[in-house]
């Protein structure tokens, strides 16, 4: 077996112990911690498909961090205060039901990401960077300025939202629902990149004239893998946004976009993994480091310096060694 | 005598005050390799992305295939059936040799946009990526990562993905660059037997290989084709003599 996928079933089985271990020694706030490593592990996951397979540096992830958060805060605000979303032209009720707001989470984020994409996708580089920071701030200032649901002071929801069969207010079993999404992410995001369009993608990346050589046209598959990244970030956001029962701006703000670049970086551009194990290590350092000191993101940064410049393939990099050509 | 694959009809590009095509005019008959030479700055180059649909051309016109794709994209041209080599290698280098011959059988077939079924498991596609490996003599090499090939060796894998594109035409850039004595002998006797499935439009540097191989050569000086023929006639053309071969003796 590779290396890498000893260390990415290594990485599953710590997540899964450690949430066990609080479980029986009735931590419920190592719990909430484990469950938010699964969360911005999604988050990451999505942001990795168009940064690591695509190469699209986007600042701007927490627009579909928080469209996907305040999927949630609009639709379960309006079931428990039992007022309809719209009535005209057919009525439209709010929801605490988790499997409806995850689907209106990620149809929202891949139209959101296809806008964003179809406009941002005409610059590259810096320019990339920044149109897609800026679209992120828009999205931030909006909610901000936006009275009806809870503007600046965001929107908290009383009851966590339901999942059929679970008690999702019990913080093992909605670990056990998160880590289970997390899952399904990994293997969607592994089959796309094993496939004829993860391979268009990836060549893409790396020589967008050779692709155009053989007759594909980069700007598309650009486009498509913004569009299932965004969605897959607005996911692990109504997840995120359930876990605290509380939306607010912040989820937009670019210190957001940036965290979730951290997470693939931390944990290694480009490879499945990665996010799962920077976000993991993004966690602990906050606990541990933020134990110690108000200032731990000097540490996070020095840190992050370090990956930058001695281990680009970052945590997983570091320990399965280079990522081989695999057929 | 039936349509050449592809005509250049009068073709005009300017840079500024700098004509960098003037006028050109030239064409690819089917089965013949046509050699396209000159000077360094003569605007071989120029024409090329013209052809292949980089750069649009000021004025003039570009026949392929019996259509007009003067405006059309590099992508569509492709599409058309323009297998192109570049003068630079230009791989997926962190793919492996397999992979990038698979990206250009991908290409042929057109549907990238699927997104569950292993690529790498797709036994058509496969088969066309190893006849085209194989063909290049580069099958040993399948596994290797790009970036680790000889230079030689990437000049064989461009030639490899032109050909699982199953192009009508070949544009090809400077195959030989660097390759040395053996490999350009190898390829030499490789494009020897391709132009009998598909026609090659040859940018050259190598004198040797240039007439030794092409049917016909096409002498570009300062933006303009100074002249067009046979090898023979090409070396005893006054024209070419003064303007191009000459400086080549004195060199």
């Amino acid at each position: 077996m590779r290396a890498e996928t000893i260390l990415n079933a290594a990485l599953l089985a710590m997540l899964v112990a450690v949430a066990l271990w609080a479980w029986t020694a009735d931590e419920p706030f190592i719990i909430t911690l484990v469950t938010k490593v699964a969360i911005f592990a999604i988050a990451g996951i999505g942001l990795n498909l168009a940064l690591g397979l695509g190469g699209l540096v986007s600042l701007g992830h927490a627009a579909f961090f928080g469209i996907g958060g305040y999927a949630m805060g609009i639709l379960a605000s309006h079931a428990q205060s039992y007022t309809p979303l719209m009535e005209w032209p057919l009525l439209v009720e709010g929801t605490k039901s988790m499997p409806v707001i995850w689907l209106v989470a990620i149809l929202a984020g891949a139209l959101t990401a296809l806008v964003i994409g179809a406009l941002s996708l005409r610059t590259t580089g810096v320019y990339f960077i920044m149109i897609t920071l800026a679209f992120g701030q828009m999205f931030y200032y909006f909610a901000i300025s936006w009275p009806a649901y809870g503007g600046e002071d965001g929107l908290p929801i009383y009851v966590r939202n339901g999942f059929p069969g679970l008690n999702t207010l019990d913080p093992i079993q909605y670990f056990a629902l998160c880590f289970a999404v997390m899952c399904a992410v990994l293997l969607l995001v592994a089959r796309i990149a094993a496939s004829p369009f993860g391979l268009a993608l990836s060549g893409a990346r790396q020589n967008p004239q050779r692709v155009q050589a053989v007759g594909l046209v980069p700007y598309r598959l650009f486009l498509v893998a913004f569009t299932i990244s965004g969605a897959i970030t607005a996911l692990s956001g109504a997840l995120y946004a359930d876990l605290n029962r509380f939306v607010s701006p912040t989820m937009f703000s670019w210190q957001t976009s940036g965290e979730i670049m951290i997470f693939v970086i931390l944990g290694g551009v480009g490879r499945l993994f990665g996010p799962v194990a920077g976000a993991a290590l993004f966690i602990a350092l906050e606990h541990v480091l933020g134990g110690l000191s108000e200032f731990w993101h000097i540490y996070l940064g020095a840190l992050l310096l370090v990956v930058v410049l001695f281990a680009r393939g970052g945590l997983i990099g570091l320990v399965a060694g280079r990522e081989v050509a695999h057929d | 005598m039936t349509e050449p694959i592809l005509s250049v009809h009068n073709i005009c590009k300017s840079f500024g005050a700098l004509k960098a095509s003037n006028d050109v005019s030239l064409d690819l008959r089917e089965g013949e390799i046509h050699a396209l030479i000159g000077p360094n700055g003569a605007g071989k180059s120029t024409l090329i992305q013209q052809i292949a649909g980089g750069l649009r051309p000021d004025s003039g016109t570009i026949r392929f295939n019996g259509a007009d794709i003067t405006r059309e994209s590099t992508v569509a041209r492709a599409r058309r059936g323009l297998g192109r080599t570049f003068q630079i290698s230009s791989l997926a280098m962190d793919m492996s040799v397999l992979q990038n011959a698979m990206l250009g059988a991908l290409g042929r077939r057109g549907d990238a946009l699927r997104f569950f079924t292993p690529v790498m498991k797709d036994s058509a596609l496969l088969d066309v990526a190893h006849d085209a490996l194989a063909q290049v003599g580069l099958e040993d090499f399948a596994a290797a990562r790009t970036a680790e090939l000889s230079h030689g060796q990437r000049r064989q894998l461009e030639v490899a993905v032109a050909l699982t594109l199953s192009p009508r035409a070949f544009l090809m850039d400077e195959p030989m660059a660097g390759l040395g004595t053996e490999g350009s002998h190898r390829l030499m006797g490789f494009l020897d037997t391709l132009r009998q499935r598909a026609p090659i439009l040859l940018v050259e540097h190598d004198m040797d290989a240039v007439f030794s191989l092409a049917d016909r050569i096409s002498v570009l000086v300062y933006g303009e084709v100074i002249a067009t023929g046979a090898g023979p006639e090409i070396r005893v053309d006054p024209l070419v003599r003064s303007a191009y071969l000459g400086e080549e003796a004195e060199a």
